[in-house]
């Protein structure tokens, strides 16, 4: 337990550069994703097949390799604003799909029938987006796409492997340093995601409770 | 084909969103073809050596050497292994998962649930980590034992998801013929529930095999460390870029057929699954599910089920 308590400076920084990874790749993912889904869910079929491909890709390539690429062959290719950054920008990628995923299903998920009465009486394209797509997809929208940044939390973990120090990373120190209790210290790691993962577990599934009664 | 968004289009329209998507096609092709001459010009490193572009054969004559197929064979072999093993082995855990979730005893339902909300909301290569170090078990057991444990939390979630779906009349059904308990969990629930998930269990296998990458950190020798790390390593940096192209190419094979099957399967289950007859489905307690709900809240780490 001493072990814990001694290192807590450098899991608290470990914990900061999780939640920085978590915050920085979460809304890089949002935005990109936003735009992927716009693109898979529009009349025009070319940007569909694009985004469809870029979707099956990196849905396909484990968060290793994609990592690896970023901290190891962008370097090569004489991109390196840091490591921290380059994580992101693996992370980002990365997770990219599954939210344009997310949201492609919430606005699938929206009955025809919505679309076209709200058409048929009048209102234009922007009109029926706004003031009745959309307020249903995204209701139907926030508990998976929740899902994925709880899934972004775990993943932040592999940055650690790439030179990034976040917990992870400070796991390997800490054990590294302090053999005898490697029980203890990972354990603590392990509460410290937990402390991300199970609060925003609870607010996905308050939130869809709350639609499941609306609907 | 009729979306939410938008209407049929009609003669004009579709002469505009071809005229849009043909600029789309040259945009994106321009982009890409841009992209690839970039990365093939010889470029000036800061002290003014000037290397050649990623396409240059310089860069590509490794692959001559048998040795490097043979190396890349053999990593793709562990990984396919240790997805194998660890996929069995995940399938065991999932089962017993979500009976120990849906028993009726509180002593046995409560622990079950806090240590599968323990196992999902934590990475996966920090329980390598933990396995390596507190078990010392080799790298290979330590992987797989975590993406076990890992995934089996997942598919027991989908498999209990399942179980509640059914309509209660099939349990009460199994009790009235003088069935167990046990006996009607076995062989009247647990095989529509199976069935149900079929698509949501093969799913997590493929998150599974993509997952055996982390493996990579904890020191296995699969294919991300062989091929990009060993053998670039080994030739020297400048194959770099041409190993993680045809890793990359491997795994998306590997990755994209198993989709691809999983694909096929959910399309073949689908329209027989859960064996409920319709006039079950429309009333009592059961919704079906689905499946794909089932799998983000899978995903997720919440307490109690709300489906």
């Amino acid at each position: 337990m001493d072990a814990v308590i001694d290192n807590l400076p450098t899991f608290l920084e470990g914990f900061r550069n999780t939640l920085g990874l978590l915050a920085l790749a979460g809304i890089g993912a949002f935005i990109l994703g936003i735009v992927v889904a716009a693109m898979r869910i529009s009349p025009v079929g070319s940007f569909r097949a694009f985004a469809t491909v870029y979707t099956e890709i990196v849905r396909n390539t484990p968060l290793t390799l994609v990592l690896f690429f970023c901290a190891y062959l962008l370097p090569y290719l004489q991109f390196s604003p840091g490591y921290f950054q380059l994580a992101a920008i693996g992370l980002t990628v990365y997770t990219s799909p599954f939210v344009a995923e997310a949201l492609r299903s919430g606005v699938n998920g929206v009955h025809v029938g919505q679309a076209e009465a709200a058409r048929s009486i009048g209102l234009t394209f922007g009109q029926t987006l706004s003031f009745i797509v959309m307020p249903q997809a995204v209701r139907m929208v926030i508990p998976p796409l929740i899902n994925v940044f709880i899934a972004l939390a775990k993943n932040t973990s592999v940055a650690g492997a790439f030179f990034v120090f976040e917990l992870f990373g400070a796991a390997r120190q800490i054990t590294n340093d302090r053999g005898d209790a490697v029980i203890a210290i990972l354990l603590a790691v392990a509460v410290f995601y937990l402390i991300i993962t199970i609060p925003l577990g609870l607010v996905a599934g308050r939130i869809e409770k709350k639609v499941a009664v609306l609907r | 084909m009729t979306s939410v968004l938008y209407d049929v289009p009609g003669p004009k329209a579709r002469a505009r969103s071809r005229v849009i998507s043909v600029l789309g096609i040259v945009l994106i092709v321009g982009g890409l073809v841009a992209l690839v001459v970039v990365l093939g010009l010889p470029k000036a490193s800061a002290n003014g050596a000037v290397q050649p572009g990623l396409w240059d054969a310089s860069r590509w004559d490794v692959f001559n050497d048998v040795q490097v197929w043979r190396t890349l064979g053999i990593g793709a072999l562990n990984t396919l292994r240790m997805a194998a093993v660890a996929a069995v082995l995940a399938l065991i855990v999932g089962v017993l998962f979500s009976f120990g979730r849906a028993a009726d005893s509180a002593w046995v339902r409560i622990p079950t649930t806090v240590v599968l909300e323990f196992f999902r909301g934590m990475p996966v290569l920090l329980m390598m980590l933990f396995i390596l170090l507190v078990f010392s078990t080799g790298s290979f057991w330590a992987g797989v034992s975590a993406l076990a444990v890992y995934n089996g939390a997942i598919i027991g979630e989908a498999l209990r998801a399942g179980i509640k779906a059914l309509p209660s009349g099939q349990r009460e059904a199994g009790l009235a013929i003088g069935l167990t308990p046990v006996a009607t969990r076995f062989r009247i629930e647990f095989p529509q529930a199976f069935r149900q998930m079929l698509p949501i269990i093969i799913a997590q296998l493929v998150v599974l095999l993509k997952d055996t990458s982390l493996a990579f950190v904890v020191g296995y020798n699969e294919l991300l460390r062989s091929g990009n790390y060993n053998l670039s390593q080994f030739f020297g940096n400048r194959y770099q870029f041409s190993f993680f192209f045809v890793v990359l190419v491997i795994y998306l094979a590997m990755n994209l057929s198993l989709s691809w099957l999983a694909r096929i399967i959910a399309r073949r289950t689908g329209s027989q699954s859960g064996g409920v007859t319709p006039t079950d489905a429309t009333k009592g307690p059961a919704n079906p599910v689905d499946p794909n709900l089932v799998y983000s809240n899978a995903l997720g780490a919440q307490s109690k089920g709300q489906y």
